[in-house]
């Protein structure tokens, strides 16, 4: 069978492998190759060697960003799970109306970003008018603004993960522990926790680089605004090719080293929690 | 037992006080939605009154600035093509190179899992750039690029899945006399249709929702403007001085969302399941 498919290699793969190579492989090939050049458009490359990324980390913009973006990924991450890991814990629990519950709850993570950031910005304002101040006059309230944005969009999101493992958590497991004596906070510990082993990981996967990557919340909530202390990393690479020209070089040694700390973050957090899988 | 009722009711309760804080953002544009731009900011929590009613002046308003209509039928022109074209070409690409077995094929797989990690950033300048010289800076230029961003996952998925067929029944088709593409088309793929469904989702999701794509190859400066583009280009440019049309655009942008969850809400919330386990 596999002789006789073979021939037909153009007609089942071709049109797709050429859309990713226009689409990824070739401007990510070209995009490594002018992180070393000097350039202002794709045609006009001149080789620099490494000078792009010395210059992106003497920019005190780029350091603040990836700060920020650190400081705002991991309270963000973690609140997202356990908040939601909560309400699965809740919602497993047969309590009436548990659809109508998770139906609402995970509405918000339909809304695209740029529709989300826009109507917590404007309910935001709207209570800190009564203080007379504004979401953008304190980098404090956009970074607490985009953690509860992020939560609401991303809590139902993972929570129904949550509610799919905590429902393939066999029962006879969970009554074996209560017969011998346990109580139900040891259960969760020792019992259940351990089987959403897999649920964890692949929360902790999505948060993270959903947290890592945000743009468009970023860029409609406070665009940055006041003065750039509240862009994240993907909006300071967006500012430097777009914002200015001459920069575009930095540009792209920035989004490399985006990709690498996005990449092996990632992959570590993965190999991680796969490790504390436990076998079935 | 009755202990474990009263906690029952009692988080009852406070999931229906969860439920009201999830909304509030929601009710919060609607109602000012309908009141006079100039009384938004006054006191924003109030429901409109008689003096600060506006009828659905702001959302003829917004309507006329963004063009709406026009924005909303490229999005869904844009999404439908886009969904359709992943789920029959990447089902197809997924089929073959789980099935061939060669370096080649094996190389093909880790790029497209590869693609997954990679941040739209790494490549937007470059792909940006390639798709206007290229002439893709149009509805259908788009329907290609989103096959090229959706394939990672979409390829990564079906093989999943194809890889649990037994191989049997194709072989039995193939003896029957079936070519290749009577044997994919009319034996796997009714078996991969759960799959395909949950792919179609996730595609559909973030293709409708996306706006940095189309924002940097179609631009705000043709008539091919999606949703998110013309929300970012009113607000981001206007919303300062017109919150009433801000606000009726907010809520026009997640009516056909909420309208589709509704719908397809069983679908919906499964694949996204799925999605995950899988991925």
């Amino acid at each position: 069978m596999q002789k006789t498919l073979k021939k037909y290699f153009v007609i089942f793969t071709v049109p797709t492998l050429f859309a990713f190579c226009l689409a990824f492989i070739v401007p990510f090939a070209m995009g490594l190759y002018l992180s070393f050049c000097k350039f202002t458009t794709v045609t006009d490359a001149t080789f620099i060697g490494l000078k792009n990324y010395f210059r992106a980390f003497e920019e005190p913009d780029f350091i603040n960003a990836t700060l920020f973006t650190v400081k705002f990924a991991v309270i963000a991450i973690l609140s997202i799970n356990v908040l939601s890991f909560l309400m699965a814990l809740l919602l497993t629990r047969k309590i009436k109306g548990t659809n109508l519950f998770r139906t609402v709850f995970f509405m918000p993570n339909l809304i695209g970003g740029i529709i989300l950031g826009y109507i917590w910005q404007s309910m935001i304002n709207a209570i800190l008018y009564d203080y007379g101040t504004t979401l953008v006059a304190n980098a404090k309230f956009g970074y607490l603004g985009l953690i509860v944005l992020m939560n609401w969009q991303m809590i139902g999101y993972m929570m129904i993960i949550y509610i799919a493992g905590l429902q393939n958590v066999p029962t006879d497991l969970i009554e074996a522990a209560h017969i011998d004596g346990a109580t139900s906070w040891q259960t969760l510990i020792k019992v259940k926790i351990p089987m959403v082993m897999p649920s964890i990981s692949i929360c902790l996967f999505l948060t993270l680089s959903n947290c890592f990557k945000l743009f468009d919340q970023n860029l409609a909530l406070t665009a940055g605004a006041p003065s750039k202390k509240t862009a994240m990393m993907a909006l300071d690479i967006y500012n430097t090719f777009y914002g200015r020209s001459g920069f575009e070089g930095v540009g792209q040694a920035k989004a490399v080293m985006f990709f690498l700390v996005v990449a092996t973050i990632a992959l570590t957090q993965l190999r991680f929690t796969r490790s504390k899988e436990v076998e079935q | 037992m009755n202990t474990k009722k009263t906690v029952n009711h009692f988080i009852f309760v406070m999931l229906c006080g969860l439920i009201v804080l999830f909304l509030t953002p929601i009710f919060f544009i609607i109602l000012n939605s309908f009141k006079g731009k100039l009384f938004i900011s006054d006191d924003p929590f109030a429901l409109p009154t008689a003096q600060t009613f506006a009828g659905l002046s702001n959302y003829t308003n917004g309507i006329e600035k963004t063009n709406f209509f026009a924005a909303f039928g490229w999005s869904l022109f844009i999404t439908v093509f886009s969904v359709i074209a992943i789920i029959l070409l990447t089902s197809m690409t997924a089929y073959y190179i789980t099935r061939v077995k060669s370096k080649l094929t094996s190389a093909i797989y880790y790029m497209f899992a590869f693609s997954m990690i990679v941040p739209f950033q790494m490549v937007m300048f470059t792909m940006s750039k390639l798709a206007n010289s290229l002439h893709l800076n149009n509805p259908w230029g788009m329907v290609i690029l989103y096959v090229g961003f959706g394939s990672g996952l979409s390829v990564f998925m079906f093989s999943g899945f194809v890889k649990s067929i037994p191989i049997e029944i194709e072989e039995a088709a193939m003896i029957d006399g079936c070519t290749p593409l009577q044997t994919f088309f009319g034996v796997v793929m009714p078996i991969l249709k759960p799959t395909a469904i949950t792919v179609a989702i996730l595609n559909a999701m973030w293709i409708w929702n996306d706006y940095l794509l189309p924002y940097l190859v179609i631009g705000v400066s043709t008539n091919y403007k999606t949703i998110p583009v013309v929300v970012q280009y009113l607000v981001g440019s206007y919303g300062a001085k017109d919150m009433g049309a801000m606000m009726a655009l907010l809520v026009l942008a997640i009516i056909p969302i909420v309208i589709f969850y509704l719908a397809c809400q069983k679908y919906i919330i499964e694949g996204v399941v799925a999605g995950a386990v899988k991925g």
